[in-house]
């Protein structure tokens, strides 16, 4: 849904680079979902496949343990058999949480049910202020609609506030507005549809101000739960963390109880990542069948928040950097940049904008890697692999640019923060 | 030594001149000298002699006046009329600029001398040289004007309610033509800033240590220098066995300038130059036909090279494999008529074209320098200056850096870093060399090539097959999935040491957006990334980058490298 908006946008541009495109494109919704659906479907089927291929047996029930080594699984229609095995692995992930208040189940949904949605949302209210609500209130106002975001404290909470900030800025400049600091405390129907109209009700979360809001749909992303609470872990004993739900685990993914393993999402501690859980997964596998001991690496794991204007980062925010070594024992490089192809097409020349932390340790290690601009996952993925090889501010220096292209700003960068001086782009 | 001001030579011996002519002079007023120096060895060996005549430098061939010969040496002040340097670099390309603003920078006095000598089509352009004007920057813009094309029409697969709109040459040319000229512009700002001098003037050699700038109007300015920097980098090469070639064929150099449509189109070259343009030719919709005589993309990685000409077979460029230009012909409506023959069969064919662009190589511009005057050697073969790991041709104080220079990279980012390091040497600042090793790049052709390192075929001549395992894999970008492109050629190949830990030796990746991809491997090698590295890094889901981190399985297993499943 995202590369749908981006695709708007490059419509918009194509006009400046000489495409006689009309001014007012319009977007039809179920045209996109019912093609991402079909995708989808086909990665279903697919997995499926996979799973066969391998001779592993595929049970569609809900999997629930009864005692040590044994477990319950229920389909859908309430049929009950029991399974045993030597060894067991959670991977039962998480799912969207809801805010507690009234009409929130009710009226709301979450991104569990917006890709796959029927009609168009509409207008919509995105609560949270989460990767999930900013890439979502991102590509629906990419989309054309009316969006709100609405974030009771931190932006992005764990990742780098500077950049959280700037991402934010990027969106308010695509249209998306803003309410800070308030929480909505219930959801009134006004009329059904699809989408039908709602109410909503929010409070400060400084003081006693109240507002109102119409929105033909509210988007509830305020962070997601583990699915631990009814698998029946308590019955064999495997600690999980009562204020979190997630599982602790050791650095071979072992529990509490010593057969059973934890992977992925629902696992305390690791960065919520497919990549990370994929990779957890594998070596987990190979550990235990495969005579192998390699574990799973989760330092400096990248990440990439897609939201229009993406931000790609790997290693420390620079608070967290400033709080594990000291100011005084950082460098941090930085400039704006503006990528060729927004020249002609008249975008802004300081949005972009590119970020190293060094530490000065360690012959100027680089321990933060952070980038605001279009396709930061491409650009961030090299960078993560680099980091691993121990990239330090000289090797960067040392390397050649590509030319032209956005990565490149990260071999001339010479601005420091500790300088003051201005990093803004000026030239070729 | 000369002094400044009224100089009489105590010492004068006359000589007879090349022309015949001798005469004898007590003293001249200094500002009407011109010099031109010729070092002569003396009798015994044991010194040598300069050359000078006095009148005009010459260059407009008019015969010298008065002859002075004097002890060769380093020319310390200049008598009033004449401009003396720090530094001057002649050639204001990405090279020349990035040296002369960074030794500004450390202090010297520094000027630069910059002139477009008009193409045969009279194409001009002002500073900022190849890249800026001609090459990698507007290069970049069409290229992103022909995918957006693509993106339009993908567009509507992803709910956009929009028609395959037509394309309008002239609004994109005049877009990207002012971005270009804000660019010029931009670069005249920063040589002011930095208290750069700047001269639109055409510089050749005079002596060692000066040069002498001719104006568009013709007036003439002597420029002396403590150093000099050549970065007058190259322009495209015109066939020389085909008649007109020059008159009925355009080049890189104009393609860019063209206020109209170029239409259809023979590009002729199998050069990274000729694949991109017809690949953004392609893209915007303009019938365009390839004409390759043996390989495509010579230096580059064979395997890669034929994977992106498939893409582009497949996608609307017409490739000729093989065949080779014999005539230009035009035809009374104004079209152009070309007789090409096929190598292999010798048969001969025709086809009727609006525009013929030639790219079959460039030449270094170092035909007008007069460096036999200076003393500069270039390598007779390619006409490039020779160089060492200093960049100092065979005469110390003169430098030559960029697409000029003798066996460096034809790449701008490399041309800036020599010579900011360059600067930084001769201003005492740091002694670093530039390293060439593993210098990263892109072709910017349809479907993207990015590389670093060593080719399969250069990791297996270095090191022999046994030694060396590649890991590969055939991927489909997300993106294309929904609106059903072709992703046959979305490929990925890792070269490596077969030795524990596998050092990474090379990297090649065919898809979208291959320069960000390869630019943060190519910071991995310099940092002697190794495939165990690269396999321990977590990768970015959903990128194409990510394939780079999850490529299993190897050219020796056999097995199949498509990448399956999310």
């Amino acid at each position: 849904m995202h590369q749908a908006a981006l695709l708007g946008q490059a419509l918009t541009d194509s006009r400046k680079f000489g495409w006689e495109c009309s001014q007012q494109v319009k977007h039809n919704w179920e045209t996109m979902t019912e093609a991402i659906q079909k995708h989808v479907g086909s990665l279903n089927r697919s997995y499926q496949r996979a799973l066969r291929e391998k001779a592993v047996a595929y049970v569609n029930s809900y999997g629930e343990f009864v005692e040590h080594h044994k477990i319950k699984a229920t389909n859908g229609k309430g049929q009950e058999t029991y399974y045993t095995a030597a060894k067991f692995v959670i991977a039962t992930g998480e799912r969207p949480r809801y805010l507690g208040i009234q009409g929130d189940k009710e009226y709301c949904i979450t991104s569990d049910d917006l890709f796959s949605l029927p009609y168009c949302p509409g207008a919509t209210l995105v609560v949270g202020g989460s990767s999930v609500a900013l890439e979502c209130a991102g590509f629906l106002a990419g989309l054309g609609l009316e969006v709100t975001v609405m974030v009771s404290s931190q932006l992005l909470q764990g990742f780098d506030q500077e950049m959280a900030e700037k991402v934010a800025s990027s969106m308010q400049q695509l249209g998306v507005r803003f309410l800070r600091k308030f929480v909505p405390v219930e959801v009134q129907q006004l009329e059904k549809g699809s989408p039908g109209k709602l109410k909503v009700v929010a409070k400060s979360t400084e003081g006693t101000e109240m507002i109102e809001g119409l929105y033909n749909t509210v988007l509830l992303a305020i962070g997601r739960d583990s699915c631990t609470k009814k698998i029946g872990l308590e019955k064999i004993g495997v600690k999980v963390n009562e204020k979190t739900g997630k599982i602790p685990v050791n650095d071979v993914e072992q529990s509490s109880v010593p057969y059973v393993y934890a992977v992925g999402d629902v696992v305390e501690g690791q960065p919520e990542l497919m990549p990370v859980a994929v990779q957890a997964g594998r070596l987990l596998a190979r550990r235990l069948f495969g005579g192998r001991l390699e574990k799973c690496d989760y330092i400096n794991a990248p990440t990439v928040v897609f939201t229009p204007l993406e931000y790609g980062c790997c290693g420390y925010a620079e608070e967290k950097a400033v709080e594990v070594y000291r100011k005084e024992n950082l460098e941090v490089y930085h400039t704006l940049f503006w990528p060729l192809e927004w020249t002609v097409a008249c975008r802004d020349s300081n949005t972009c904008y590119a970020k190293i932390i060094y530490s000065k340790f360690d012959n100027d290690r680089v321990i933060g890697f952070h980038v605001l601009g279009p396709k930061a996952g491409e650009i961030t993925q090299g960078f993560a692999a680099a980091m691993k090889c121990g990239l330090t501010k000289q090797l960067l220096d040392d390397t050649i640019g590509i030319h032209p292209t956005c990565a490149q700003v990260f071999t001339t960068l010479e601005i420091t923060k500790s300088s003051g001086l201005d990093a803004t782009q000026k030239g070729c | 030594m000369w002094g400044g001001g009224d100089y009489t030579p105590a010492s004068l011996t006359c000589l007879v001149s090349g022309s015949g002519q001798t005469t004898c002079t007590p003293s001249l007023p200094p500002a009407c000298w011109g010099m031109c120096g010729h070092p002569i060895p003396s009798q015994d060996g044991t010194s040598s002699w300069t050359l000078y005549h006095i009148g005009n430098c010459g260059l407009l061939g008019s015969r010298p006046r008065l002859l002075l010969v004097l002890p060769s040496q380093r020319l310390p002040l200049t008598p009033a009329g004449r401009q003396c340097y720090d530094l001057l670099v002649i050639g204001g390309g990405s090279g020349g600029l990035a040296c002369a603003k960074e030794a500004a920078q450390l202090g010297k006095k520094v000027a630069v001398v910059d002139y477009v000598e008009p193409s045969p089509r009279g194409t001009r352009w002002g500073l900022g040289g190849t890249c800026v004007n001609v090459g990698c920057i507007p290069k970049k813009l069409m290229h992103q004007a022909a995918l957006l094309g693509g993106m339009i029409h993908d567009a509507s697969h992803y709910g956009w309610k929009v028609a395959q709109p037509l394309h309008d040459w002239g609004k994109m040319a005049e877009a990207v033509q002012n971005h270009v000229k804000s660019l010029n512009w931009g670069h005249r700002v920063q040589l002011q800033d930095r208290k750069v001098k700047y001269f639109n003037f055409k510089a050749s050699f005079v002596n060692p240590h000066m040069v002498c700038g001719v104006s568009k109007g013709g007036e003439e300015t002597l420029l002396s220098a403590d150093h000099i920097v050549i970065a007058t980098g190259g322009r495209p090469r015109y066939p020389t066995h085909i008649e007109d070639a020059l008159e009925y064929g355009i080049t890189s150099d104009d393609i860019f300038w063209l206020k109209e449509s170029p239409g259809k189109t023979l590009v002729v070259g199998a050069s990274y130059v000729a694949l991109e343009c017809a690949g953004f030719l392609t893209g915007l919709g303009l019938d365009t036909t390839v004409m390759i005589r043996s390989v495509p993309l010579r230096a580059f990685d064979q395997q890669m090279a034929s994977l992106v000409t498939e893409h582009m077979a497949v996608h609307g460029t017409r490739i000729l494999r093989g065949c080779t230009p014999l005539r230009v012909e035009k035809l009374s409506d104004g079209r152009l008529q070309v007789t090409w023959v096929d190598l292999a069969s010798d048969k001969k064919d025709t086809g009727t074209f609006d525009t013929v662009l030639w790219a079959i190589g460039r030449v270094p511009e170092t035909r007008g320098l007069n460096l036999e005057k200076a003393g500069v050697r270039t390598n007779p073969n390619t006409q490039k200056i020779l160089v060492d790991a200093q960049e100092a041709t065979s005469v110390p104080h003169i430098y030559a850096i960029g697409d000029v220079a003798e066996g460096r990279p034809e790449l701008t980012p490399t041309a800036i870093m020599a010579g900011r390091l360059l600067a930084q040497r001769l201003c005492s600042r740091s002694s670093d060399l530039m390293d060439y090793d593993n210098v990263p790049t892109t072709v910017f052709t349809p479907l993207e090539y990015g590389c670093v390192g060593l080719s399969e075929e250069e990791a297996v001549a270095r090191h022999g097959e046994e030694r060396v395992e590649v890991y590969h894999a055939y991927y489909k970008p997300l993106e294309f999935v929904v609106p059903e492109r072709d992703a046959s050629q979305c490929y990925i190949k890792m070269v490596c040491l077969r030795e524990p830990p596998q050092l990474v030796l090379g990297l090649h990746f065919l898809g979208p957006n291959a320069g960000e991809v390869t630019q943060g491997f190519a910071l991995g090698i310099k940092c002697g990334a190794s495939y165990q590295h690269v396999m321990r890094t977590v990768g970015i889901h959903p990128t194409c980058a990510e394939e780079v981190a999850k490529l299993r399985i190897s050219k020796r297993s056999g097995l199949d490298p498509t990448v399956t499943g999310c």
